[in-house]
């Protein structure tokens, strides 16, 4: 293997990644970031800047994914560096230690290395998935498309809907709330404090980064007030839900602590704004683009399984993941990645990586061996896949069943503006009625 | 519907899990147990759980998939010698390393005649779950059929053994006087249970080896008649997993270990003492360091074991898990390198001959096939893993209907797998030829750590317990012969990273192998050399005292 030490920022591969990176994150390319993605793969591991590298190539990715050598806890990273507007050094205390006590995102298990991660996942899954809770998400079939045809009845006599105001964005907003145990009716409040806590990765400029670094901080705060608050409550009148569990489950690894819980509660409900909704919009968008998948379908709607894995291959609604880096210096795909960079991983890139996937930008849910980064890898992936992985298959089998003739009003739809969270911001679709549930 | 798992892919993401539960389960924090026949009721749920597997490890079974008809098959290449629409090809041995040859030989576009031969009467079915569900009852021994992955088209000669080879005529004979011609072959024989060294015990009722569907479904039958106590024989990975299932059904067990350890002929004894505290915290009575020296009976059925500390172990069904024989008999006298150690081949399978020719006709892959491997020191070892078989069946099935220009070499990093006492352990690499060991990360108090194995500062395995996800690091790590001991920073370090001696027993040269036999050379021009095989060892002398982990 030869090993390239990419040194400078002179270098023509650099500059071509940082045009190539800048029209990925350009909001005018979000409804066709491909090419440019593909752009940035020609150099499978690419330095972006200094002390930063981009990984697009799905290899270097399953190699990154399971070394050792790299962390998920921004704390590592080399003085002076950040990461997604936020500055590690803001995250410690005065000794330099850890802020562990200010709970928030930057602290939850997915920021976190083994084997406190390793613990507090664990802990938290003991409430939500096997060894000890394995039938829970399976037993929410029933529940999920009855939530679904219940929106979809709230059509009413309307022949047009937004899709993502109608049924993306509340169905998996109230599975959240379910799980976790947080009332429906507050969930307006934590909508608002969800998108200041993103919104610190559109910054446009340095100025624009410390206000709304300002308003995370302050949204970060609120929700935490909120989710103590019925945290306490769940302490005194536990229910079957998910932050009851937390609180009052005393495990072989002890009880969690309440900022853990607090960390780990506020990772939940973002996790459950931010991603799903994405999904079922991107799926219904993909869809209503593929008539003959759309057609198949309908007529055999088991085929939904290796629909949606398709879907997340081509649109995974997480593009990228900023919060890598190396403890040591390191050797991936050919290049030297030296210990305190960032890396960045770019799972949208990796998903289309001709060397792994034949025509990558086709749509072929027949797709042999369609082992995708949609929802990440390692350790670190995603905690909610299989919620959301129902959770979209159902809307999908349930929206195609029931409305007659659906087309899109405007294609492209207007996106959202985070580049990292992608997805339509409004989805308008029409049809000629809506089939009884 | 008919599934199997390719474990050795498997990192433990537990989305079958979560999708359908009735049919996929886990034992402890990450250890997969799954039904491979699960009802058509739960269909839906079975190819969501495919569809998700993020390492696509579930494989269903594809006989009745019109996407398999539809597709175009790619022609077989244009060679020094074309395997036609008019060629034979004949696979000798029905298990998972013939199966998987045979659906990989289709795959290439092998539009010829498919013979496959069995001794075994079942259609080709899947073992290591015969040590773990089946024995514990969880799912049938018939549920263990492997699901087909191509259409086969083969005609099948089932229940029927090979019983020998005539490379002139190009003939395989069978045990019912048949002969069948062939223009390639393919040898997938691979190995049987040792049996117990002394006739006498090994017939008494009550003794058992677990390597066939039969056996299992006997030895199923003896552990739910509530025995008061098993013994297993041999602490290898059958036996360890014999004795988790009977701590599994609070059963009363004792492992009896040569070795300081169990599971220490293939992991070293660092490691193997990990494991023995497992077993002991799971309720084993483990004894190591003890040999049994004989079973003893009454009216025809076992009542225990003599054991060479002097002891004896009162049992009434007992186990002997003392390894595995190499299926090569049939091959005597056809001039074919073969014999203890396996059928040799060259990287891309092809068998040498005794005068270490290489053949052009005759391939071999699975348990039964030495070859050499450049990573580990290009010396020539079997392998007796799942994926080992199914890897090299599929290099095999290639090689045999391509030309020279694009043969492949079998030259993947070996992986297997353990399910025992609610713990995955796994490993890459090849532990046994390792000297020094060190537990890099994770923690060996919690079961969950990392072990790398290490050879004159190179790396050369890895061994999990529950940490399967970072086992795929050091894969690559071994085949790209990565320094040891590992010295970078990483997640999860172990508290005292030592350097110990790995702990495994000094491995046999082919040269105890020639105590038994010998080649001998003659001829006196190139025109004349030839090698012949001469057993030195008289036909009625005992066998060697079975080999114990």
């Amino acid at each position: 293997m030869t090993i390239t030490e990419t040194t400078g920022t002179t270098s023509t591969g650099t500059t071509s990644t940082q045009e190539a990176y800048a029209q990925v994150v350009d909001h005018a390319n979000r409804a066709d970031p491909y090419p440019y993605y593909a752009r940035l793969r020609e150099q499978p591991v690419a330095r972006l800047d200094e002390r930063t590298f981009v990984v697009t190539g799905h290899q270097e990715i399953l190699d990154l994914i399971h070394d050792p050598r790299i962390s998920s806890d921004p704390r590592n990273l080399a003085e002076g560096h950040s990461i997604g507007g936020h500055t590690p050094a803001a995250e410690t205390d005065a000794e330099g230690e850890p802020a562990e006590e200010s709970p928030s995102l930057l602290n939850a298990f997915v920021m976190l290395d083994a084997p406190k991660h390793d613990r507090l996942r664990s802990q938290t899954m003991r409430h939500f998935g096997p060894p000890h809770h394995a039938g829970y998400v399976d037993a929410m079939r029933g529940d999920m498309a009855r939530i679904v045809n219940d929106l979809i009845d709230g059509f009413g006599d309307a022949r047009e809907v937004d899709l993502v105001e109608a049924l993306a964005y509340p169905f998996p907003v109230t599975m959240i709330c379910e799980v976790l145990g947080v009332p429906r009716e507050d969930e307006p409040r934590f909508h608002a404090w969800s998108e200041d806590i993103i919104a610190t990765a559109e910054a446009t400029g340095p100025e624009d980064a410390a206000e709304k670094r300002e308003r995370a901080g302050l949204a970060t705060a609120q929700l935490t007030e909120y989710l103590s608050a019925l945290a306490d409550e769940k302490t005194r009148d536990p229910k079957d839900d998910l932050l009851s569990g937390l609180v009052n489950h005393d495990g072989p690894g002890g009880r969690m602590s309440r900022v853990d819980v607090l960390n780990t509660a506020i990772m939940l409900l973002i996790g459950g704004h931010e991603t799903t909704v994405n999904m079922i919009a991107n799926g219904v968008l993909t869809l209503l683009r593929h008539p003959e998948v759309l057609e198949r379908l309908e007529r055999e709607p088991e085929h939904v399984a290796r629909v949606f894995e398709e879907l997340l291959r081509l649109e995974p609604p997480a593009q990228v993941t900023p919060t890598r880096v190396a403890l040591d210096d390191l050797v991936l795909g050919g290049v030297l990645i030296p210990k305190g960079s960032s890396i960045w991983v770019m799972w949208a890139a990796a998903n289309r990586d001709p060397r792994h996937f034949a025509d990558p930008d086709r749509f072929d849910p027949d797709r042999e061996q369609n082992d995708h980064l949609g929802f990440g890898g390692g350790i670190h992936a995603c905690f909610g896949a299989p919620l959301a992985r129902l959770e979209v298959q159902i809307a999908l089998v349930e929206v195609f069943r029931r409305l007659e003739n659906p087309r899109l009003v405007l294609d492209p739809p207007p996106y959202r503006r985070n580049p990292f969270l992608r997805g339509p911001s409004h989805l308008p679709i029409a049809f000629d009625g809506v089939r009884p549930r | 519907m008919r599934l199997v798992v390719d474990m050795t892919k498997c990192q433990s993401y537990a989305q079958c899990c979560f999708l359908a539960p009735e049919s996929f389960t886990f034992q402890g924090q990450e250890a997969l147990v799954y039904d491979p026949a699960p009802t058509d009721a739960h269909r839906g749920k079975i190819l969501q759980a495919a569809a998700a597997c993020p390492v696509q490890a579930i494989l269903l079974d594809r006989s009745d998939d019109p996407t398999l008809a539809r597709r175009e098959l790619p022609a077989p290449p244009p060679g020094p010698t074309p395997l036609g629409p008019e060629s034979r090809v004949v696979v000798v041995g029905a298990s998972l390393a013939g199966l998987r040859g045979a659906e990989a030989l289709r795959r290439e576009g092998f539009r010829g005649e498919l013979t496959i031969i069995g001794d075994e009467p079942e259609e080709p079915y899947d073992r290591p779950p015969l040590s773990k569900q089946v024995l514990s009852g969880r799912v049938a021994p018939e549920s263990t059929t492997l699901p087909r992955l191509e259409d086969l088209d083969a005609g099948w000669r089932l229940g029927v053994a090979a019983t020998g080879l005539d490379l002139d005529a190009k003939q395989v004979l069978l045990a019912d006087g048949e002969h069948i011609a062939f223009d390639r072959l393919l040898i997938a024989t691979g190995t049987r249970a040792r049996p117990w060294v002394d006739p006498d015990g090994a017939g008494l009722d009550g003794v058992f080896t677990l390597r066939t569907v039969d056996d299992s479904r006997r030895l199923r039958a003896a552990l739910e008649a509530r025995p008061a106590r098993v013994l297993v024989v041999g602490g290898g990975f059958t036996g360890s997993e014999v004795a988790s299932v009977c701590r599994d059904l609070d059963l009363p067990v004792t492992v009896a270990v040569r070795g300081p350890a169990p599971l220490a002929g293939a992991l070293g004894a660092v490691v193997g003492r990990i494991a023995g505290d497992v077993q002991r915290d799971h309720g084993v009575d483990l004894r190591c360091d003890v040999s049994v020296t004989t079973l003893e009976g009454q009216d025809g059925r076992v009542r225990g074991a003599r054991l060479s500390d002097g002891t004896f172990v009162e049992a009434d069904v007992v186990v002997v898990a003392t390894g595995a024989v190499r299926n090569v008999e049939w091959l005597e006298g056809s001039g074919l390198s073969s014999g203890e150690w396996g059928v040799t081949c060259d990287a891309g399978c092809r068998v040498f001959d005794l005068n270490g020719v290489v053949t052009d006709d005759v391939f071999v892959a699975g348990d039964v096939a030495r070859f050499p491997h450049p990573v580990f020191g290009a010396e020539f070892m079997a392998m007796e893993h799942w994926g080992n078989a199914v890897e090299q069946a599929r290099v095999a099935a290639h090689n045999m209907v391509t030309g020279q220009v694009r043969r492949w070499a079998h030259l993947s990093v070996p992986v297997f797998w353990s399910i025992q006492f609610g713990h995955v352990i796994k490993s890459v690499g090849v532990p046994s030829v390792a000297d020094e060991v060190m537990i890099t990360q994770g923690s060996v108090e919690d079961r969950s750590f990392v072990a790398v194995y290490g050879r004159q500062g190179r790396t050369v395995a890895a061994v999990s317990f529950d940490q399967s996800k970072l086992l795929e690091h050091h894969r690559r790590a071994i085949a790209e012969g990565a320094a040891f001991p590992p010295d970078a920073s990483t997640v999860n370090e172990a508290p005292d990273q030592d350097l110990e001696p790995a702990g495994l027993p000094s491995t046999r040269t082919p040269w105890a192998v020639a105590e038994e036999t010998d080649l001998v050379v003659t001829g006196d021009e190139p025109s004349e050399w030839r090698t012949t095989w001469r057993p030195r060892r008289a036909d009625d002398q005992q066998p060697q005292l079975a080999r114990q982990e």
